[in-house]
């Protein structure tokens, strides 16, 4: 798993990555920069993942495959996948196709 | 404020209600050790009431001797989920003393990790709201229906 996100936080502007347990929100393994709260960010992005996915439901749209939340200092990147979400902290100006490429390949290994 | 959430002792009131909207849950007592209730929120009955601040303190002694046996400290919390539903009870401690938080929450509104992480906010903010160098008063066997009674009427706002 800790190589799984290396994939992910070997990316410039990356500044964490987690697998977490989505039905639960607990972390499953990090790899975080002092200052990210990790815990609470995987509390939170799986109780959003929940929310997504019976807003997507209802939509009538299918799961989402990837998410990204851009906020004035940072973004939170996430792919969601059947028990485990693949999540990413990262710097506002990150290369975001190349973080979303290497979240999808580190869910693919773990999911 | 919540209608559904009460507080025997008004200091547990705000923190408790801030708990209850930000962590999604269904059920929240606020007892001590002993069983008696400080705060509840979304019981209808006292009967309810009585049976899980008594289920939960039952729990916490047990658990308690528990760590004693393997010579542990007690432990921080414990957390059970069923396919629908989890509770989560843990202890702290604050100048009114020892204090166990028992929460029920729906597993499609909430989770155990979003439980966790504000249950650290209210264990907080009461160990903050807590009255300070004061003495818990102690409830005697001979008053405790009364006061018992007085606690469940001021719970369920008769």
């Amino acid at each position: 798993m800790s190589k799984t996100l290396d994939l992910v936080t070997r990316v410039r502007g990356v500044r964490g990555a987690m697998l977490v347990s989505a039905e639960d929100g607990l972390v499953v393994a990090e790899q975080l920069m002092e200052g990210i709260k990790g815990p609470a960010v995987a509390a939170l992005a799986a109780s959003l993942a929940g929310r997504l996915r019976r807003a997507m439901d209802a939509a009538g749209t299918g799961g989402a495959v990837f998410w990204h939340l851009q906020a004035e200092q940072g973004a939170l990147l996430v792919v969601p996948g059947s028990g485990l979400l693949v999540v990413a902290v990262a710097e506002p100006d990150v290369n975001i196709g190349l973080v979303r490429l290497e979240l999808l390949r580190a869910a693919e290994t773990v999911i | 404020m919540s209608p559904q959430t009460r507080a025997v002792e008004s200091w547990t009131l705000q923190p408790l209600t801030d708990f209850v909207r930000e962590a999604s849950v269904r059920l929240v007592l606020v007892l001590t050790p002993s069983g008696q209730v400080l705060a509840q929120s979304g019981f209808s009955r006292a009967v309810d009431v009585m049976s899980a601040a008594a289920l939960a303190a039952a729990i916490v002694a047990s658990t308690g001797e528990l760590a004693r046996q393997l010579r542990q400290q007690p432990f921080a919390a414990l957390s059970h989920q069923g396919p629908k539903t989890g509770f989560f009870l843990a202890t702290f401690v604050a100048e009114r003393g020892t204090l166990a938080v028992l929460a029920v929450y729906d597993l499609d509104v909430s989770s155990l990790g979003l439980v966790q992480l504000f249950y650290e906010q209210l264990a907080a903010d009461l160990k903050v709201a807590s009255p300070k160098g004061t003495v818990p008063k102690q409830v005697l066997a001979a008053d405790f229906e009364r006061e018992l009674t007085d606690s469940l009427n001021t719970l369920f706002g008769r």
